[in-house]
């Protein structure tokens, strides 16, 4: 099956700091792959380039076969993405933000869609409620629920269940599992939880200091640095470093 | 371009209007204020009316198309502020919305803001000051359409610079226009600059645009010349300022500037 990312060469350099070296990687299709690395290892900088927002140095970034710099609008409209650290217009409702996000993306049947997302996402109690209102983790809902509205098949989650309780962030999780397998969905996933990376990552790709420092399953990862689990391989990597 | 990503900011931004109160005074009680303000020391100077001829018609006229520039220029920026202000930026240029949309987006709310500003600080001038603006005559339809491009031209120069500036910069939003009222001639005419800046000030759409309309207050006829000159600047201004912004753009995502402003 062919990769619905590529990912090859991937650099990023301001001025003389070599944010992400020469990162190569493939997603295929209906996979979840856990980005994993300890704080300035170039994940964020990694998801900024793969969304557009920061041109790469060197390297190329291919989404379902086509380069991103030349078909962006194409691409862009079929991925979309959440972040703990994103917000959304604070003066809006919850619901008008959907809404404003639906019409972005070209959605039709916009009400019946975002009753969907709502429903899914547990946030009737907060859909009219105004933004700046919302608790982190109403927040953190509102935008995964915004994430996948537009219904995209990739999707890319910065620590997504950050700020959520268990009981949610499990919800989550498992809403996260059953959009993959119903709609084939690909995603690219960081958390800083390794029980949560070692449950929801088909494969890991572990950065360091801007470079892929080992990649595979998890028990092939861990075997290979001879730890118990991915948290023995994280510290023991950051802790060389 | 794609009509339904236009529309998508425009709602963005009108759910906002529905209940900002800065952003209601915006329209409703700063351009008030000022029209109030100039409106009486326009009776003062009615009292030098031997002096002065066609003292109320000038300045009144004069400070409702400078509001046209203005607010058509805070149309821009002040959307563009928005987004910073709220962490919007990275939900929408990771979206397929293009840079030119969202010029297009900011051009159309800017157009929408002078429309009401225009339509508080008319009916006030009638009511308080029985100045009726349309007296200008059907020449106050270019003279209108030529300030709100001037503003959209200086709005998308301040844009740019809070783009790639940051923070720090964000006060150009309410300062960067008042560079160009001294030369753009609002409250008296150009000859009454030094000869130098009388040079500059011709490069200046909008000191045509002041021109013109005290020559049709003092009687003229429409000013075709000073039309012409406006027309062409506007134009050669604003395919470069585009071309500007999306340098910018571009400059700031290679810099990783687009999702750190406002930090």
């Amino acid at each position: 099956m062919l990769p619905i990312v590529e990912v090859s060469g991937l650099t990023k350099r301001f001025g003389d700091f070599t944010a992400v070296d020469g990162v190569s990687f493939e997603i295929r299709p209906g996979e979840i792959l856990g980005l994993l690395g300890p704080n300035g290892a170039g994940k964020t900088t990694t998801f900024q380039m793969l969304l557009g927002l920061v041109t790469p140095t060197a390297g190329s970034i291919r989404m379902f076969g086509k380069d991103l710099v030349q078909h962006r609008e194409e691409i862009l409209s079929q991925v979309n993405f959440s972040s703990t650290y994103i917000s959304m217009p604070y003066s809006l409702t919850a619901e008008e933000n959907l809404w404003v996000t639906a019409k972005l993306y070209g959605l039709s049947d916009i009400a019946r869609r975002i009753d969907e997302v709502v429903k899914k996402l547990e946030m009737e109690e907060f859909r009219h409620k105004l933004t700046r209102k919302l608790s982190s983790g109403q927040m953190t809902r509102l935008t995964l629920a915004k994430a996948i509205l537009t219904e995209p098949k990739i999707l890319f989650l910065d620590e997504p269940t950050a700020s959520l309780d268990p009981d949610i962030a499990h919800k989550i999780r498992a809403l996260l599992k059953d959009v993959r397998r119903s709609a084939g969905l690909s995603i690219l996933y960081t958390s800083h939880n390794m029980r949560e990376m070692e449950e929801m990552s088909d494969r890991i790709i572990f950065l360091q200091k801007g470079k892929v420092v080992a990649q595979g399953t998890v028990q092939e990862i861990t075997e290979r640095f001879g730890q118990r689990d991915l948290e023995e391989v994280f510290l023991k990597l950051a802790r060389e470093s | 371009m794609k009509i339904h990503r236009i529309q998508a900011l425009i709602t963005r931004h009108l759910f906002l209007y529905k209940r900002s109160l800065p952003r209601l005074m915006e329209i409703f009680y700063w351009p008030f204020l000022d029209l109030v303000v100039w409106g009486f020391i326009t009776v003062y100077l009615m009292k030098f009316q031997g002096q002065l001829p066609g003292v109320v018609t000038f300045f009144l006229g004069a400070l409702i198309l400078w509001d046209v520039l203005f607010r058509a220029q805070q149309g821009i920026t002040i959307s563009f502020l928005e987004e910073i202000w709220s962490r919007n930026l990275m939900n929408l240029f990771a979206s397929p919305l293009k840079p030119s949309e969202f010029l297009a987006a900011t051009m159309t709310l800017s157009v929408f803001k002078v429309a009401m500003v225009s339509c508080v600080m008319v009916a006030a001038a009638y009511f308080f000051y029985s100045y009726n603006v349309f007296m200008i005559g059907l020449s106050l339809i270019p003279f209108v359409v030529n300030l709100i491009v001037t503003g959209w031209i200086i709005g998308v120069l301040t844009t740019s610079l809070i783009m790639r500036f940051g923070q720090e910069a964000e006060v150009l939003a309410w300062g960067m226009v008042f560079l160009f009222q001294p030369i753009s001639c609002v409250f008296y005419p150009i000859d009454i600059l030094p000869k130098w800046l009388q040079a500059v000030a011709w490069a200046n759409p909008a000191t045509h645009v002041f021109e013109g309309m005290r020559g049709v207050l003092s009687g003229g006829s429409l000013p075709v010349a000073h039309l012409g000159w406006a027309v062409g600047l506007n134009l050669l201004y604003l395919v470069t300022i585009i071309g500007v912004f999306h340098w910018t753009f571009n400059i700031c995502k290679e810099k990783g500037l687009l999702v750190r402003v406002g930090e």
